[in-house]
């Protein structure tokens, strides 16, 4: 579920990582400042601790599945939002190098779709305020279902908009999110109870592990989180939906192929411009149009020009390259030498 | 899903050695990175221009004598999110494109080869990175690249605690299996019992830990012995890398050797 | 400052759960002895030693290490004078290599890289640990990671070696090489420990500690050849007594 390089452009991936490195140094100066130097082994384990809880599952009732701890919720809950976001960028980073679960150049977007929204959105304006002091209770339960639902669809759509954006993908944007969204709202769910289960145990166990939501029960806080979560939303869907009249007609359309280049340029234009502003390769974008057609073509096609390598020299040379590739490793290799 | 053999694995791998491994780690670092921006920043239906990019996973996985067949399992396990999506873009992008030889195929079939050459290139990059140089010295050499301290001290606390936890966890599954009927996964009650037990004594163990880290004078600041030193292979590696993924990405160099390949034999 | 001396004055200590686990607890220990510490589960001796080096903070009386006593302000200088050898080696070892573990204690009392490493290889080679110098810990053995952990102690020449359950976990070989690096340091030893043949070979001096209170104190023969006494707190007495003829 973590996006890979495959997916996404240097500029989405750029920006994000520009964002999520951002992040990750403010809460590094942030926890520093707190000189709680017992953190230090306390995060060190909690990482290996969500690591590890990922081994065992869980039945989910009422269905013949099972489900296990994403963990971003529970370690807000127990660390705080900084600690905790910095975590998870480190559980999210070690299966990145060492799961290929998840590119390097789209661990910033993983990093921020992952550990942003549960542990500065989810957490504080959804579940700090309504779960209540006493986290074994219905309501603390729901609570936690709620911040974690809330939290996967952002980042979810936070997915959506990144592989649309870097123009990889042909999928369009509102056939994503209808897939995306509800299996998105199942993982909430699941990710929801495990962590009030844990929770609710260890609160009872040892009441001092769980930092008290300090303050009162007002739920302003949370009318704030649901409201971003709603404009994040609103803005993205009614963008979208000014370049198609109906989202699910404009897919249906899409894949018969009638309406494509119409709609297809449409959008692209349109994140074409947005991407020339932002990004730092501007030449390196999605359009493929702009590309320069190499020697020897039949001449520019309309969108999408797919010029450059159908030729015979092209992919001659492609095949040609992959053999001294593959020469080079087998003489690189090292001598067996006897130990 | 064997947690703890995986990253064992990849350690075993990185204690090998080889002249991939004893490059510093902020050369392969900086190439990775400069890897991966070549080659996702190609347009969505170039497919044959990615080819000269193979050398460099294939070269250096060979310098460091790490089996391919690992690398193939590695690629076939990560693939199937990348493929899944993928596989939309033949379905969508429908315009007829010409092959040489007087095929014609949806565009989206090129964008799909397009995105699985992308997906086994930056898979196979980050692997190769990884495998060659190992968490300890990575982690070193990012932080001399500007990675925030505590950063780097959180990833390698959670890499050395992995195995541990993991063990812990292991047995209380294994326990678990021992008394149950069935074979089903545990009810949410006996689930947050038996993670939660796990979570306590996780944070005993941070708590003794912490303890022997002031025992021997901890002040909130981990300092590292730091012995990697920069050479001329390194700076070598690095501009030669660099080199060729830009003259690769400016220049279709399979088209050129092809062209010279057809030529001469005409 | 005399690091050599360590006493400890009607020290008291009850847990924040309630649990009042020394109740009065009082001794002298001199330089260059091997005192072991020895009692029942439960009977206080982990939270003994953790008050030796200012891990733990007495309610009521006070711990001294030559002439300071254990403040929350004298305990950094104090944790240079007594190393502490914790029971679970995983606690302690925590550094991503073997070397970079030992050095950890010398880069943190200031010294340079160098230095530190310089120290650490000497304490590696002191406890026959060279080779796994650039190993990660998990790779080790139980009996390697404890030499490893001594090693890490020793690395900042402390005056005082304190261990909780050394030869816990350690198969013979293990042990038999614990016992004879343990005979070999001249430092102070203070061991709390359930194996009462080490006791035996490795240490002149015993405290019995139960229920928070020394129960008995002397040298290790004449308490441990005791057998009503052994049996009352849940010990017994040792084989290799058992099987010593009276000269």
């Amino acid at each position: 579920m973590h996006m890979a390089d495959a997916l996404i452009s240097p500029a989405v991936g750029g920006t994000m990582w520009a964002a999520s490195a951002g992040l990750l140094a403010w809460c590094a100066r942030k926890i520093r400042q707190t000189l709680d130097h017992r953190l230090v082994p306390m995060m060190g384990v909690l990482g290996a601790f969500i690591f590890a809880s990922q081994m065992i599952n869980f039945s989910i009732p009422g269905t013949g599945s099972s489900g296990h701890l994403g963990g971003g919720l529970i370690l807000a809950i127990l660390l705080g939002p900084h600690a905790a976001f910095l975590v998870i960028a480190s559980v999210l980073t070690v299966q990145a190098l060492f799961f290929a679960d998840g590119g390097l150049l789209a661990l910033g977007c993983n990093i921020w779709n992952l550990g942003f929204y549960p542990a500065f959105i989810a957490f504080p304006f959804i579940y700090k305020p309504l779960a209540g002091a006493n986290r074994a209770t219905p309501r603390a339960w729901a609570a936690a279902i709620l911040a974690a639902v809330i939290g996967l669809q952002l980042g979810a759509f936070s997915v959506v908009l990144e592989t649309t954006a870097s123009g990889i993908s042909e999928l369009p944007f509102g056939s994503f999110v209808l897939l995306m969204s509800p299996v998105h709202l199942a993982i909430g769910i699941v990710e929801g109870l495990a962590t009030a289960t844990v929770v609710a145990f260890v609160a009872r166990a040892r009441p001092e592990a769980v930092p008290s939501p300090a303050g009162s029960a007002s739920l302003k806080p949370a009318l704030i989180g649901l409201g971003i979560a709603a404009l994040i939303v609103g803005g993205a869907v009614s963008w979208f939906a000014s370049a198609h009249p109906d989202g699910l007609e404009w897919s249906i359309a899409k894949v018969s192929g009638r309406e494509e280049v119409g709609g297809g340029a449409a959008l692209h234009e349109k994140l074409a411009r947005v991407q020339e502003k932002t990004a730092f390769l501007p030449d390196y974008g999605f359009q493929p149009a702009e590309e320069p057609a190499a020697e020897g073509e039949p001449g520019p096609e309309p969108w999408p020009a797919v010029s450059a390598g159908t030729t015979v020299s092209g992919v001659v040379g492609g095949l040609l390259v992959l053999l001294v590739a593959g020469a080079a490793g087998l003489a690189l290799r090292p001598r067996r030498v006897a130990s | 899903m064997a947690h703890g053999g995986t990253v064992q694995r990849m350690d075993e791998l990185a204690a090998l050695e080889s002249p991939a491994h004893r490059l510093d780690a902020r050369a392969k670092a900086v190439v990775t990175f400069a890897f991966l921006v070549a080659v996702m920043s190609f347009p969505r239906h170039e497919v044959v221009a990615l080819a000269p990019y193979v050398l460099y996973p294939v070269a250096l996985l060979s310098l460091g004598g790490i089996p391919a067949r690992w690398i193939l399992k590695k690629l076939l396990v990560a693939a199937p999110f990348a493929l899944f999506i993928g596989l939309f873009n033949p379905l969508l992008d429908r315009q007829p494109v010409a092959l040489p030889g007087g095929l014609f195929v949806a565009a989206g079939w090129l964008s799909f080869a397009s995105i699985l050459a992308r997906f086994a290139l930056t898979v196979s990059a980050a692997l190769a990175l990884v495998a060659c140089t190992g968490m300890d010295r990575l982690c070193a050499g990012l932080e001399r690249l500007g990675l925030p301290r505590a950063f780097a001290v959180q990833l390698l606390f959670l890499h050395r605690y992995l195995f541990v936890i993991s063990d812990e966890a292991r047995r209380m599954r294994y326990g678990l299996a021992l008394r149950t009927a069935d074979g089903r996964a545990p009810s949410l009650r006996v689930y947050g019992s038996l993670l939660g037990h796990l979570l306590l004594r996780s944070m005993d163990r941070a708590q003794r830990i912490y303890g022997a880290m002031l025992a021997r004078g901890f002040d909130g600041e981990i300092r590292i012995l730091g012995t990697a030193r920069w050479t001329a292979r390194d700076a070598l590696f690095t501009t030669g890398w660099l080199a060729f993924f830009a003259a690769a990405r400016f220049w279709n160099l399979p088209e050129f050797a092809g062209r010279l390949l057809t030529g001469e034999l005409r | 400052m005399s690091h050599h001396i360590v006493e400890a004055r009607d020290v008291h200590y009850t847990y924040p759960g309630g649990h009042e686990a020394l109740r009065g607890v009082s001794f002298r220990i001199t330089h260059g002895e091997a005192v072991a510490v020895v009692g029942p589960n439960g009977a206080g001796k982990s939270t003994l030693l953790q008050h030796l080096n200012g891990t733990l903070l007495p309610a009521r009386g006070e711990v001294r290490i030559g002439d300071d006593p254990v403040t929350r302000d004298t305990a950094p200088r104090i944790r240079r004078a007594v190393g502490m050898v914790f029971q679970d080696p995983d606690d302690q070892l925590f550094m991503p290599t073997v070397l970079e573990d030992v050095a950890f204690g010398p880069l943190n009392h200031g010294l340079a890289p160098e230095a530190a490493a310089e120290r650490a290889r000497a304490a590696l080679e002191r406890v026959g640990m060279s080779h796994a110098a650039d190993q990660p810990p998990y790779r080790l053995s139980a009996g390697e990671k404890r030499a490893v952990s001594i090693a890490g102690v020793l690395a900042l020449s402390p005056d005082v070696l304190v261990m909780d359950e050394p030869s816990s976990n350690l198969d013979p070989r293990g042990r038999r090489r614990l016992m004879e690096l343990l005979k070999s340091f001249e430092h102070t030893k203070i061991i709390a420990t359930h194996d009462l043949e080490l006791v035996v070979e490795v240490c002149s001096r015993v405290i019995l500690l139960d229920g928070g209170l020394v129960k008995a104190e002397g040298p290790v023969v004449q308490v441990l050849n005791d057998e009503p006494l052994m049996l009352a707190h849940g010990l017994e007495r040792p084989h290799s007594l058992r099987h010593r003829h009276p000269h």
